[in-house]
């Protein structure tokens, strides 16, 4: 089956495409890209003027929280949040109940992702058993059972010790291990950043360093073992310089930061909404400035959501014990665009490497591009519809967003994961004509 | 006395429906708690020691920390006006068995009580707490967030003592970090005029202080030296989960208000502490119990400034405006 997507502008940074362009897709896979294709027997879509065709957002920091939270969300509810939110693929991390940390564990997630049918799923494992911090997991295993990466996330990895010998053995299987940093001495009992605001609220304190002495360490290790590492949800200007700095000698560095991070700061803390409580937690401007300037400049390689559903009776606590995190995968593309694309702060161009072309490169999985005989992910973006965030529409199964109610510029218009349109937005302009095509949950 | 005849509130009133915080009082409102309370003070100086301002209207104090001096102050302010008053502590509730705050707290507003009098070791509760329900929220401790009654019964206490509290030197000291007091003192203080000096080992001193509109400084010499008014404050061991500092012995020799220390204030400074003290710790017993001490007076004055606060909360401004 052919599908040519007509009279789109397409933006593909690996490829330096910027521009109009026709993308033929042939089954599962691009056929080519390029100027006035003919239609020869495909089913044409007319891209509504104004859209964008880019290669399928990749979410590489997501809590899908089955098996064992099925409350919170499933496989089938995340990936569904997933393409709704423009993103054609997810790694999920593997603190679910039991840890992902053998293979049955990988193969229960893959087969829920096979039995939804809309976004990809990539799982990453688990660096300790456990990941308790005390014996590496059964790695190979886990390569072999589908995982791309390994990480402890939801803790740092314990010890430098087991950090290194993680990295030097993951690294034979070319994964990178993902680290959550954070000095789980220097934290503590904290619960938002340490600054004036959580201070005069009464909030016990993150300091910024106990996040930026574990980056060190990261850096210094993956340095020792000729290893990558990757530095998740990168919160304070301590930890980029760090990144920097080893990225400048060499080491086989990368790091994410989330939308959130990039839009909100720990001002939010004012009122004690549980759904500003995250970890890393909301930091300062200067942090929040220097993040954005380090997209900009390419010393951040990602953006991911750290996609964290929680119940509605979970956060509806004390702020103290609440849990920590907020749903991403829905609200990522409009904060993107309105805040970062639309204020002049990166480019479209720069916002596709960000959220597609180098997850998939640090993951090594496909996609992140719409070169022919990739696979046929694409998202269609509208840069310029309003988006207004509510809660209770999202897909996802937790509603637990600071967003609620906010009105953004750009978002999500369709989404197609191997060939198949998996999404529509029924509130994109010019949407209509696709509807009839979206091909239903498998 | 009632309500009615009241000669304070004339048509002066709070703008919000509890009281959370210092943060966000303006400074009438400040001002109209402690005049409201000169009149309440009155109350206690009679016989029969009871109006009937708040009769029929209902107030829970809720209590999910331990306290003797706050719940019994709330409760006699209470008495003192009329109101029927339920006091539930943890330890009989059924946060025992496991039910959340909210739940707690809509199970309560089910049964309409007008004021909902609450403490908890949570930052934040109360706000919580105002958030969902009905009811007049008084925050009466909230972790380590506010204290609000607390610093309105210290400004009493010093506007007694000085006759204002513009331009006075006020040095706070002890465990800065853990104490609402504190940080409804500072604000308070600042919106007031008064010029705050704080001291604390720098394991103690909140981040950002500098931020407080305060002065701050690890040398209790230097807090002190010329105060108006020195303001101890307690060593809460039960919150201390961290290294600081090595032992009390040390705690008194390098912080503690000694008589010595106690002579670099003004020689007619008062001495504070919201209390219960640790004698020998923070404060040495002689100073504690000595001539400038106002610290049950402190206590005293408690009542009256909550008898103010439940009044103004239950409509007694808007009364005397009508």
């Amino acid at each position: 089956m052919k599908l040519l997507l007509k009279g789109g502008h397409v933006v593909d940074p690996v490829r330096g495409l910027n521009g109009p362009a026709d993308v033929l897709v042939e089954g599962e896979r691009i056929a080519r890209v390029g100027t006035s294709i003919p239609g020869d027997g495909a089913s044409i879509v007319e891209v509504p003027a104004g859209w964008l065709v880019v290669p399928g957002l990749i979410d590489m920091h997501v809590h899908l929280r089955e098996p064992g939270q099925e409350h919170k969300e499933t496989v089938a509810t995340g990936t569904a949040a997933a393409v709704a939110g423009g993103f054609t693929a997810v790694a999920c991390m593997p603190n679910t109940e039991p840890v992902n940390d053998h293979a049955a564990v990988t193969e229960l997630i893959l087969r829920r992702a096979a039995e939804a049918g809309q976004a990809r799923v990539y799982p990453i494992g688990a660096v300790s058993r456990g990941s308790k911090g005390e014996q590496l997991a059964d790695i190979a295993e886990l390569k072999r059972a589908g995982c791309v990466a390994i990480s402890d996330d939801g803790r740092p990895v314990a010890t430098a010790l087991l950090m290194r010998r993680a990295l030097e053995y993951a690294g034979m299987f070319g994964m990178p291990v993902i680290d959550h940093c954070e000095d789980s001495s220097l934290k503590a009992d904290g619960v938002a950043h340490e600054g004036y605001h959580a201070s005069r609220l009464g909030l016990r304190g993150i300091p910024a360093a106990a996040e930026a002495l574990m980056v060190e360490r990261d850096v210094t290790l993956a340095d020792v073992a000729g290893a990558p590492v990757h530095i998740a949800h990168m919160s304070v200007r301590g930890s980029l310089r760090a990144v920097r700095a080893g990225k400048e000698r060499g080491v086989r560095v990368t790091c994410e930061v989330t939308p959130h991070h990039l839009v909100l700061t720990d001002e939010a803390l004012e009122g004690y909404d549980t759904n500003v409580k995250m970890n890393p937690p909301l930091r300062d401007l200067a942090d929040r400035d220097a993040l954005i300037e380090g997209l900009a400049d390419g010393s951040i390689d990602a953006i991911a959501t750290d996609h964290a559903p929680h119940h509605y009776d979970e956060k509806l606590v004390e702020f103290d014990r609440a849990p920590f995190g907020i749903v991403g995968l829905e609200t990522a593309v409009a904060l993107v665009f309105d805040r970062l694309v639309h204020a002049g702060r990166i480019t479209v161009n720069r916002m596709i490497e960000l959220m597609s072309v180098n997850p998939a490169r640090i993951l090594n999985v496909p996609g992140g591009t719409l070169a022919g005989g990739a696979p046929a992910d694409i998202t269609l973006l509208a840069p310029d519809m309003p988006t207004t965030i509510s809660a209770a529409a999202l897909r996802s199964k937790s509603k637990n967003t600071p967003f609620d109610g906010w009105t953004l510029r750009g978002g999500v218009a369709a989404t197609i994961v191997g060939g198949r349109l998996v999404y529509v937005n029924p509130g994109a302009p010019g949407a209509a004509n696709l509807e009839g095509r979206r091909v239903a949950a498998g | 006395m009632t309500a009615e005849a009241l000669p304070v509130a004339g048509t002066r009133s709070l703008r919000g429906r509890h009281l959370l915080g210092i943060q966000g009082l303006t400074q009438e409102e400040i001002l109209l708690i402690l005049d409201t309370a000169d009149a309440m003070k009155e109350i206690a100086s009679r016989p029969i020691k009871k109006v009937p301002t708040l009769r029929g209207r209902t107030v829970v104090n809720l209590f999910f920390e331990p306290s003797t001096r706050t719940r019994t102050s709330f409760e006699v302010a209470e008495k003192r006006l009329s109101a029927d008053t339920l006091s539930i502590a943890t330890a009989v509730s059924s946060v025992v068995k496991g039910e959340t705050l909210v739940d707690t707290v809509l199970n309560l507003e089910a049964m309409s009580p007008d004021i909902i009098v609450m403490r908890h070791s949570s930052s934040g509760a109360a706000h919580l707490v105002a958030r969902i329900g009905r009811s007049h929220v008084v925050n009466a401790g909230d972790g380590l967030h506010e204290h609000p009654t607390q610093a309105l019964l210290d400004a009493f206490t010093i506007r007694e003592h000085k006759g204002t509290i513009a331009g006075l030197k006020v040095a706070i000291v002890g465990d800065l970090f853990h104490s609402r007091v504190f940080r409804s003192n500072a604000i308070l203080l600042d919106t007031l005029g008064a010029e705050v000096h704080v001291c604390a080992p720098a394991t103690l001193l909140p981040p950002a202080i500098g931020r407080f509109g305060v002065r701050a400084t690890t040398r209790i010499e230097e807090a002190v030296d010329g105060a108006d008014v020195v303001m101890m404050l307690r060593i809460q061991q039960e919150r201390m989960h961290g290294h600081f500092f090595p032992n009390t012995r040390e705690y008194f020799e390098e912080f503690g208000l000694t008589p010595e220390r106690a002579k670099l204030a003004k020689a007619d400074a008062i001495i504070m502490h919201p209390g219960p003290m640790n004698r020998g710790v923070e404060i040495a017993s002689e100073v504690a119990d000595g001539p400038y001490s106002v610290i049950l007076e402190q206590v005293a004055n408690g009542v009256a400034v909550r008898m103010a606060v439940l009044y103004l909360l239950a409509g007694g401004g808007e009364e005397q405006a009508a």
